[in-house]
């Protein structure tokens, strides 16, 4: 395989590491709004939590569909296998955002048919089920799933079909492995710390701000106890490792560890992500006046996310692993697109940067000052 | 072998995906319809500082935001059930198919949230010509977001710009342009865009005109039905031209299609269009057909049976020949298997022979009954007339109102309103009728002539996606009435009265 092509496949890699790092920092929307009714006791509060978390959750639906559209432009072999074969977890997670699309737009409306309560609690819903089964399948990535992949199927006229679920759970097995559902907890709660720096950087409310000080606190403990035990097992543990020269599929010991220690670069990053997040979250636990948390967090659960990810597709390892046929792994040269499309692909990437800029700007410019009560009554589009 | 695809679960994956896009389908025109009215209304609004046009824009948005997020979501389900209901063809097109929807993500869904909220929320804290920029950027997004859908579905209708690679088992993009820019593509994003510009207009002129019967807000009422009637008689204008061009090139590329849409079993030259019944238009069907009024229209028979001349003077095949070549690229492609398991170079290059020159009927080999490669008749001959039957009264409908608006009677005309108040769902009807003839014309292919459905659906039971199926119905029902109860009373609430 010619270097330009390996280095389209890494760089593939990167990019859809990327945009997944940024969707779980994103998922501070999902955090804050499981914290709805524990936050806000009163209507008047809700309203203010819902419109906090209302002016962002577009970026994270976005990121969540460009993510998809990524990874099936650039490893479509994993869109088959995964989306095709975890049919549950992945049709569950699917179900819990639509409600979520609607809920902002219509909990306040009059005419919803369903109430403002209904609506609320499937914000509250999709704050739940989105990080865990989310931060589950992702895990699935260092623990393996069910599957088997076979292109020569292809010839079967009867039954051409290339990749199947070795099992009838359809992706609900994952929670055979209660380490993915920890890794699923520790989203989870990473999450709502996440959703409540933002309230404390983004609302500006006498009451409802010293409660999501103490919040933190609340959420910090599980979610560290969570997200050190997943790491230190996955470090640990025996990793799917590529043999370079043939393609074929290993258990290495340490794999993981490994994977950091032969990229530095990777485990700095993974430090410093880390050291961002408990930065951000305990200055904000400690310091009564400091609003900017999120940012320290924010940036450094990307950073985290993305060290994670790229250690389970670089240096030669299989990133979406099978435990019901090793050699069905999935691995970044087996399940990419071909050199044309990821070059093609890559031209236009080159207009990322001007997407984010664009980004910026606007949210600065809607951002400029925390929300208050007062002006969500003189909103008529508050929701 | 080890069985065969339960047939009931790949009829209940195609009603799952046709439940998803049709209810998609609702929600989407009237954003983009609505998107390119409301930029209208701000920029006269920028440009004259009347602030008329400022409550007028923001009740307009008012309704937008209610229908946006539910077509934002059932969007979502679509895309990824490409990979959870039809996860064979995912990977083998995923090469091309994928690059749109991606593209797609980058270009268009970022820029649709990003200033769709400035639309929102931005009124007291941004300036008003950033507040308009944001405005028609948010059309500008949707619009792109349909350029690149529409890319991936023409793409699917007539597939171009790719290779089969059989170490790969799939397709490969080896031309970008060519799939971006395929004229079929081109078309059908205006006919598709312009049509939805349609019931954009058409919605805006019949709530507006519920205020003229009810005798309210008639200003307001008047100033949007005349900004609304000039982007649909436009709109119209060009999703006819479009559509005849689409239609050529449906006759062109899919004649099964076109075969089925005019119910025209045996064929011949000079062939007349049916309206309806006896109904008909002597020679038009082969003109519109070949640009030639003695021109050949092969019937559904003639495309099974094959025998007739094509346009390069070559001999037209009948499926069962089809068939069997599709069998050989088959079979060759597991002889290509075999041989590079055995190192044997020879035998794959003799097998890669083999495939090339039978690759055009690939899809084909999966075929089992010539018979499943008719889509319905039925539901496509009526479907194309109530589309073509309804832009004709349409283009009809927006040329009185602009008349009557020249009158300066607009006001007066109660029949005329509540022609336009029932004109709203007759544009909806229109809207679904058109996917119906671009959608079910193709059945059986995922991907014309190269993957029948059979071949690209994923491994799953038939109870998973009758589960899911009924899950879909229900959620997206219940949305649709909550979505049109809202409607109902943010309209009947009326435009804020004071800013």
């Amino acid at each position: 395989m010619d270097s330009t092509y390996i280095f389209l496949q890494n760089y593939w890699w990167f990019l859809v590491s990327l945009l997944g790092a940024i969707l779980v920092f994103l998922l501070f929307v999902q955090g804050g709004n499981s914290l709805l009714f524990r936050l806000g006791r009163t209507d008047e509060e809700r309203t203010l939590l819902v419109n906090s978390t209302g002016r962002k959750w577009e970026f994270t639906f976005t990121t969540l569909v460009t993510f998809g559209g990524a990874f099936f432009a650039s490893f479509p072999l994993f869109y088959s296998t995964s989306f095709g074969g975890a049919y549950w977890l992945w049709m569950i997670i699917l179900f819990s955002f639509v409600l979520q699309a609607v809920s902002y737009e219509f909990q306040s409306k009059l005419g919803n048919l369903l109430g403002k309560r209904t609506y609320q609690y499937f914000l509250v819903v999709n704050g739940v089920v989105g990080p865990v089964l989310l931060g589950a399948a992702v895990a699935t990535f260092f623990n393996g799933s069910n599957f088997i992949v076979d292109k020569v199927n292809m010839t079967d006229r009867m039954m051409p079909v290339i990749s199947s679920w070795a099992n009838g759970w359809h992706g609900l097995d994952a929670f055979g492995d209660p380490w993915n559902l920890i890794l699923g907890l520790a989203v989870f709660f990473l999450a709502r710390l996440l959703g409540n720096l933002y309230f404390i950087n983004n609302i500006r409310d006498n009451e409802l701000i010293p409660r999501c000080r103490r919040q933190l606190i609340s959420d910090a403990v599980p979610f560290l106890v969570f997200f050190l035990a997943f790491v230190i097992r996955t470090l640990l543990k025996d990793g799917f490792a590529v043999v370079a020269e043939t393609g074929e599929i290993v258990m290495e010991p340490y794999k993981y560890f490994h994977n950091l220690t032969a990229m530095p670069v990777l485990l700095i990053v993974f430090l410093v992500g880390v050291v961002g997040v408990l930065y951000g979250l305990g200055m904000s636990i400690f310091k009564t006046s400091y609003t900017k948390g999120i940012w320290f967090s924010g940036i450094g659960t990307v950073l985290t996310v993305l060290a994670l990810l790229l250690s389970v597709g670089y240096n030669d390892t299989a990133y979406y692993p099978s435990v019901a046929d090793i050699q069905s792994s999935l691995t970044l040269a087996n399940s990419c697109s071909s050199k044309f499309t990821l070059k093609t692909m890559a031209y236009v990437s080159i207009l990322v940067p001007f997407v984010l800029a664009y980004i910026v700007y606007a949210w600065r410019a809607i951002d400029n000052k925390p929300i208050t009560s007062k002006e969500l009554k003189e909103d008529e589009h508050a929701y | 072998m080890l069985g065969s695809i339960d047939t009931s679960m790949i009829d209940w994956s195609r009603a799952q995906f046709a439940l998803t896009a049709m209810y998609h389908w609702l929600f989407v025109p009237l954003t983009l319809g609505l998107a390119v009215i409301m930029g209208l209304m701000e920029t006269l609004y920028v440009i004259s500082g009347n602030e008329f046009w400022k409550r007028t824009v923001k009740f307009w948005m008012k309704l937008f935001g209610i229908n946006f997020a539910v077509g934002v979501a059932t969007g979502l389900i679509l895309e990824f059930q490409f990979g959870t209901n039809w996860s064979n063809y995912s990977w083998f097109v995923g090469d091309i198919f994928g690059a749109p929807l991606a593209i797609e993500g980058i270009l268009a869904f970022f820029m649709e949230a990003t200033f769709v909220a400035v639309m929102f929320f931005g009124w007291n804290k941004v300036s008003k010509k950033f507040h308009l920029a944001a405005t028609w950027l948010t059309g500008l997004g949707a619009t792109i977001s349909a350029w690149w859908i529409l890319v991936a579905n023409s793409w699917m209708q007539y597939p171009v710009g790719m290779e089969f690679n059989p170490d790969t088992v799939r397709n490969e993009m080896v031309d970008f342009m060519s799939v971006a820019f395929s004229p079929v593509a081109v078309m059908k994003f205006f006919h598709t865009v312009l049509s939805s510009w349609m019931l954009g207009a058409a919605f805006v002129i019949g709530v507006s005109a519920w205020y003229l019967i009810r005798k309210r807000e008639k200003e307001f009422a008047v100033g949007s039905m005349k900004v609304a009637a000039w982007v649909g008689l436009f709109a119209t204008l060009v999703t006819a031209g479009s559509g005849d061009k689409a239609a050529y090139q449906v006759a062109q590329v899919q004649p099964m299609k076109l075969a089925a849409m005019e119910a025209l079993y045996d064929g011949g030259t000079g062939e007349p269009l049916t309206v309806v019944g006896d109904i008909k238009i002597p020679s038009m069907l082969s003109f519109l057909a070949t640009r030639d009024v003695d021109g050949y229209v092969p019937g559904i028979n003639n495309l099974l049976l094959g025998g007739y001349t094509l346009e390069d003077g070559s001999t037209a095949l009948p499926v069962i020949e089809k068939m069997e070549r599709g069998k050989k690229a088959v079979n060759a492609l597991a002889d290509f298997r075999q041989a590079k398991q055995e190192g044997d170079e020879a035998g794959m290059q003799a097998s890669e022979e083999v495939i090339k020159a039978n690759m055009p009927y690939f899809g084909y080999g999966y075929i089992q009954d010539p018979n499943t490669l008719v889509p319905n008749v039925w539901l496509l001959f009526w479907s194309f007339r109530v589309m073509v039957g309804l832009g004709m009264y349409f283009l009809a409908f927006f040329v009185v109102v602009l008349l009557v608006a020249w009158k300066h009677k607009l006001s007066k005309l109660t029949w005329l309103h509540w022609i336009a108040l029932w004109s709203i769902p007759l544009a909806y009807i229109a809207s679904q009728a058109g996917w119906i003839v671009a959608e079910v014309g193709r059945q059986p292919w995922a991907i014309q002539d190269l993957l029948p459905l059979n071949a690209a659906v994923s491994r799953l039971e038939t109870g998973a996606v009758q589960t899911t199926f009924f899950i879909f119905l229900i959620m997206f029902t219940v949305l649709l009435i909550a979505e049109i109860g809202i409607m109902i009373k943010a309209i009947k609430k009326g435009p804020e009265t004071t800013d």
